[in-house]
């Protein structure tokens, strides 16, 4: 067998071992962000504002300095000036300079010796406002004459597109995409049905069980440390570098357990007030955990979306061309997801023809994050339930109609690159094939499919591995685990080495012990650092060859790595025994030293997801309320390392998804309010509005990974928005094209069917 | 203000500490008696990641006072296994793959314990409805479901 | 915050009276905790009446009705066969406030101080006819439970008037209860739409009717013409849309970010016939 030729026999890899810290986390062991606590430590809290824009005119904390027991009050003065670009943004998210942004935008924080004092503390502190007009609405941003959420900040030099906006239209864009190829006109012209509608999606949380939570220590030398739960300590450490003025180099970072985070911890919110007040208080640790309401209205939703999509199709289902012009509000700074949703609209698609056009905006809302897939799920919304209307319309199969027009290798993709091996027809395929299909609907029931992509991401990646002196193996990761990367990564380095799953220990370390880390976004996290552990494994394992190849004293090249054991290469070699890693281990000191492997480097060899879902539904006509009744995801995988926890991913994000689709939205008041900051009023998904989500993993290796893993995390939140829509449509036959498709909404779509 | 001198007993021990009467019960358990296992989700009794149970009843601790602990007997999922035996419950979870991130996973845990101490042989609805105050972000419930179902029918088995 | 544990509701008033700032009792808890989480309500004085004697107590009465004490949980309501045999509207209305934590702890009494026009033990009670004792400085006074609620937040008592049981009504024969809401998912939501029908029959006609909804006016509302459009007929097609008809006239909702006053005021009118048809069936002695 050729040496790069994917193996798909392993003895590990794909099996479904007890995770490594399952014990912790089912005793209440595991320590998450909030269940650090240090000596000497004070509790913080944080002045927000009440109003959605507002001019701060004035900020006394003398009431509040004034009780005993109140160690330090910052505000915006104890931050430096002076800085630009994405570091500036997110100084003015972590702490408002002269003007409130958004309901929920810091103002103050102050630090006591209890949590209570410090909330009392916190109400103490008189803020005086000027409110401003403000706008929250992406359509209504992004009308003429629109109040300015930062006027002057729009900066049109990094458009790719010429500018034919009016000035009053321009001051809440900050950023025009335009690309595609092709004639869309003409491809517009060759169709035989050409549709086009507009799609509105509301912004959503990650909804993260766990608020954002840190301890955070610094002294007046500018150097500390932190305890936070993050998907990425390094970021933590690059950021609040960056906004408190010191060297990255200074601060440590370790990551707590996280409480899941699906994007929406990749970033800071208010770790620099926990680090600023320490440094204040004179070093001594500040604690600071959100509340809920604080995480919504003021952590990182994603966007809201208005979307217009155009498209072409033949008599037989073919695409002839497509165009999309998407405008999303990331909040009060730039980095609304427009271009990522814009680059996954057609990428299922072959399209000869094709045209994007984006618009990032501003309004007067938290600065959004990312959330599994940003932008994805919007595009896909819009797009999967326009190709579905016009399959419905010429009584084609939608199934059917993805799959003639499906992506394969050597395809070009609609945002430019030619796929390599990828596995959207063995999805649909399979899709096609599974016994939900075929399981009768009754009345007031509808079925409905749609189809998603994600990129995912290689990254800066940084892992050790090193022999331990028993000859077990210790791991090195930066990436934390959100859902089973330790079980995944120690498959995959016990498998390299031949040793036993138990035999691998896998640590998540802090900043200081490893090279830069991007966090567990992307997918990438099972992807990157699992390949960079298997690259370092290899190398432990040549060095432990050469080892044997020194004791037995015959060449490095005459030796093999065969089931955890160093032996001669074939019978030219020599007749030695083979020399286990626990041999060569437990003599490592007097045969050379220690032996480690690491590998850093920006990984590449990512290979993209593609899913299919298919979603039956029942929907009252009284009531216009939706039940999942059957829900079902189709997913390419590369490979399983762990298959439980790659169906926890797909379960996982088809449940975010219908939460998306049917219930959850953020809430603003005609006075710029958040009026839905508590899980009573963002309605996530129960256990009771569920059935049992159904799980197909398909194995299309990726040729990019030894052991052909694909990311699998995000791809699963992209099809259940227009597949819940379109089952929707086949139930009743009303077509939603304004996320959510709650209650009031739907019933009020049934009647204006009904009327006429 | 003036602290209020609480009697109670946690997982069977019996332990006092000083409430603000504003504290929770959560708050006490986390912070005073360094119980961490207890997680604070939402504060307003919606999330579950606070389950407890007070004489035997579940409830959300965000939702208690630490002064009304007076007297009690509370349990925590720190007291769910019996010294190094892991409850059926915890072992499921594991085998399951039910939690992902695992911070519900207490909450869940309390209140699935609960729940078949009140009704051995549970459908998959009864257990749905039982845990909707239990909010998972991760797993979209299924193997929560699962793992609870499979512990239900090995305590069946072994009792 | 200062917190008390009185022994009688003497006590329990007469702190509530004298107190000069803000005071709220407690009893299971479930909104006085969050508020004071959110700082949306923070007693200078809190006053727990779970340490009164009887408060745990479903007693029958002496005219055949029921006595539930002021710190019965909606999961103790609910394991209570008797009382959930002869009211289950009432019953299935408090068990569905909140989370089954939540039932651990939550009480009528709390629900229905709350003031929500939304609270979803309380349009059953009011169908039921039931009705509390308040325990006031000057001493005790029945009242109405639709005459407790005076608006979203508030209620019609008085300083130091705090209610120290409910009572429901003898059920009597061939009659029977539901509680109906609507909301977007299945669970822990609060009522968009709330509507409770209690009714006798004799024979198929109905004879004796009381109709309440939820979340649709700044109260509660019992609706007397829901009630007249069902007396005297057999629940036929006509008396149910004559009940809907009524229903949705009786409606004067909001737009909120739970519905919309379009979404209340037609739910309204389909929930009520639902109920009807339940509550019809349990006189009959259907299941």
């Amino acid at each position: 067998m050729p040496k790069d030729e994917l193996k798909s026999e392993y003895k590990l890899v794909g099996t479904r071992p007890d995770r490594p810290d399952g014990l912790d986390k089912v005793t209440g062991r595991a320590r998450y962000g909030a269940d650090f606590s240090m000596p000497g430590m004070l509790f913080a809290a944080v002045v927000r504002s009440p109003h959605a824009h507002a001019k701060i005119l004035k900020i006394d904390a003398s009431k509040a300095l004034a009780l005993e027991g109140v160690k330090a009050v910052v505000t915006r003065a104890d931050f430096p000036d002076g800085l630009t670009g994405e570091d500036w943004n997110l100084q003015e998210n972590t702490i408002a300079n002269d003007t409130a942004l958004y309901d929920g935008h810091a103002v103050a924080a102050v630090a006591a010796t209890s949590a209570l004092l410090a909330r009392d503390a916190a109400k103490l502190i008189e803020v005086e406002y000027q409110v401003l007009p403000h706008v929250t609405d992406v359509d209504e941003a992004f009308a003429p004459g629109a109040p300015a959420v930062r006027p002057g900040s729009a900066d049109h030099s990094v458009s790719s597109r010429e500018v034919d906006l009016p000035d009053n239209v321009r001051h809440n864009v900050v950023r025009e995409i335009e690309f595609g190829h092709g004639d869309v006109e003409a491809g517009f012209a060759e169709a035989d049905l050409v549709r086009e509608g507009t799609y509105k999606t509301e912004a959503t949380h990650q909804g993260y069980i766990e608020p954002h939570a840190c301890v955070g220590q610094m002294g007046a030398d500018g150097r500390g440390e932190m305890w936070v739960c993050t998907q990425g300590q390094w970021f933590i450490r690059k950021f609040c570098a960056a906004v408190l003025g010191i060297e990255a180099s200074g601060l440590r970072v370790t990551a707590s357990e996280i409480g899941g985070g699906f994007g929406g911890k990749t970033t800071i919110f208010m770790e620099p007030l926990a680090l600023a007040l320490s440094r204040k208080a004179g070093g001594r640790p500040v604690k600071l955990v959100m509340t809920r309401s604080e995480v919504l209205r003021a952590t990182g939703p994603t966007a809201s979306a208005s979307m217009d999509v155009k498209i072409g199709m033949k008599k037989d289902g073919t695409l002839t061309a497509a165009r999309a012009v998407f405008r999303m509000q990331g909040g009060a700074f730039p980095g609304s997801p427009v271009d990522l949703a814009l680059t996954c609209a057609f990428a299922s698609y072959k399209l000869p023809n094709v045209e994007h056009i984006g618009y990032d905006i501003l309004a007067n809302r938290p600065k959004c994050a990312a959330y599994r897939a940003p932008g994805a799920p919007m595009g896909a919304f819009a797009v999967e339930s326009l190709i579905d209307e016009m399959a419905r319309e010429l009584g084609l199969d939608p199934l059917d109609v993805r799959l003639k027009n499906a992506v394969a290798e050597g395809d070009k993709s609609s945002y430019g690159p030619t796929y390599n091996r990828i596995g959207l027809v063995e999805v649909l395929e399979a899709t096609k094939a599974h016994p939900n299909l075929s399981v009768p609907l009754g009345p007031n029931q509808g079925r409905g499919v749609a189809t998603g992509f994600w990129f995912n991401h290689g990254g800066e990646t940084s892992v050790s591995v090193s022999v331990t002196e028993d000859g077990t193996a210790t791991v090195s990761i930066g990436t934390p685990d959100i859902g089973g990367l330790r079980a995944s990564i120690a498959l995959m380095v016990a498998e390299t080495f031949g040793i036993g799953y138990d035999d691998v220990r896998v640590n998540v370390v802090e900043t200081g012990a490893l090279g830069f880390n991007e966090p567990s976004h992307g997918s990438r996290a099972t992807f990157a650092s699992g390949k960079a552990a298997v690259t370092s494994a290899q190398s432990c394992i040549k060095q432990m060859c050469q080892r044997a190849a020194d004791k037995w004293g015959i060449d490095a090249e005459a030796v093999e790595w065969v089931d955890g054991a160093a032996q001669p290469a074939g019978p030219n070699a020599g007749k030695f025994p083979p020399m286990t890693m626990k041999e060569i281990a437990e003599t490592m000191g007097a045969t050379g030293g220690p032996i480690s492997g690491h590998n850093e480097t920006t990984m590449d060899g990512v290979g993209a997801s593609f899913g299919t879902h298919v979603v039956d539904v029942e929907v009252d006509p009284e009531t216009g309320r939706t039940t999942i009744l059957r829900y079902l995801v189709v997913q390419d995988a590369g490979k399983a390392v762990h298959p439980s926890y790659v169906e926890g991913q797909y379960q996982g994000g088809a449940v975010q998804g219908i939460g998306w689709a049917l219930n959850e939205e953020y809430v603003y008041g005609k006075d710029g309010r958040l009026q839905n900051p508590i899980f009573l009023d963002y309605r996530v998904p129960v256990a009771s509005d569920l059935p049992m989500i159904d799980t197909v993993i398909v194995e299309v290796p990726n040729p990019g990974h030894p052991y052909g893993v694909r990311g699998v995390g995000e791809t699963g939140i992209t099809p259940p928005l227009p597949a819940v829509a379109n089952a929707i449509a086949d139930a009743v036959g009303v077509r939603m094209k304004h996320l959510p498709m709650n209650p009031p909404k739907v019933l009020a779509a049934i009647k204006a069917k009904a009327n006429g | 203000m003036t602290k209020v001198h609480v009697t109670t007993t946690v997982n069977g021990e019996e332990v006092e500490f000083l409430a603000d009467p504003r504290e929770t019960l959560l708050d006490c358990l986390r912070d005073k008696l360094d119980m961490t296992g207890a997680k604070e989700g939402c504060g307003t009794g919606d999330c579950g990641a606070c389950s407890v149970t007070v004489d035997g009843t579940l409830v959300c601790s965000c939702l208690v006072l630490g002064v009304e602990a007076q007297g009690k007997k509370v349990e925590t999922v720190e007291g769910i296994a019996d010294g190094e035996e892991l409850h059926p419950l915890q072992r499921k979870f594991i085998e399951h793959a039910a939690l992902q991130c695992g911070i519900c996973t207490p909450g869940f845990l309390v209140a699935a314990k609960n729940l078949l101490e009140k009704n051995p042989d549970p459908t998959e609805t009864e257990i749905r409805y039982w845990l909707a105050g239990n909010l998972c972000r991760c797993t979209g419930y299924d193997k929560i479901i699962r793992a609870v179902q499979d512990a239900a029918a090995e305590m069946r088995g072994a009792a | 915050m200062k917190y008390h544990t009185p022994s009688t509701f003497e006590d329990a008033s007469a702190l509530a009276a004298s107190a000069p700032g803000v005071t709220r009792f407690l009893a299971g808890g479930t909104d006085v905790l969050v508020q004071l989480r959110a700082e949306i309500v923070t007693p200078d004085d809190l006053i727990d009446i779970k340490h009164i004697p009887g408060v745990k107590e479903i007693a029958r009465t002496k005219d055949g009705g029921w006595r539930i004490g002021v710190a019965v949980s909606g999961a103790e309501l609910g394991a209570h066969a008797e009382l959930v045999s002869e009211w289950p509207g009432v019953v299935e209305g408090m068990e569905l406030v909140g989370s089954t934590q939540v039932q651990g702890r939550a009480t009528l009494v709390g629900n229905l101080c709350n003031g929500s026009p939304a609270a979803d033990s309380v349009p059953g009670l009011v169908a039921a006819g039931a009705t509390v004792t308040i325990t006031g400085p000057g001493g005790t006074r029945e009242l109405a439970v639709e005459e407790v609620p005076a608006g979203p937040g508030k209620t019609s008592l008085a300083k130091g008037e705090v209610i120290s049981a409910v009572h429901l009504p003898p059920r009597g024969d061939n009659a029977g209860d539901a509680y109906l809401r609507f909301i977007p998912r299945t669970e822990m939501d609060i009522a968009v739409v709330g509507a409770a029908v209690s009714l006798r029959l004799d024979g198929d006609t109905v004879t004796e009717a009381r109709v309440a909804l939820g979340a649709v006016a700044p109260t509660v509302v019992l609706v007397s013409d829901a009630a007249a459009a069902l007396i005297g007929s057999s629940l036929d097609d006509a008396a149910l849309d004559a009940l809907a008809a009524a229903a949705t006239a009786a409606c004067n909702p909001i737009d909120d970010k739970r519905g919309t006053v379009e979404f209340r005021t037609e739910v309204a009118g389909v929930l009520v016939k639902r109920a009807a048809r339940i509550a019809y069936a349990r006189a009959k002695g259907e299941k």
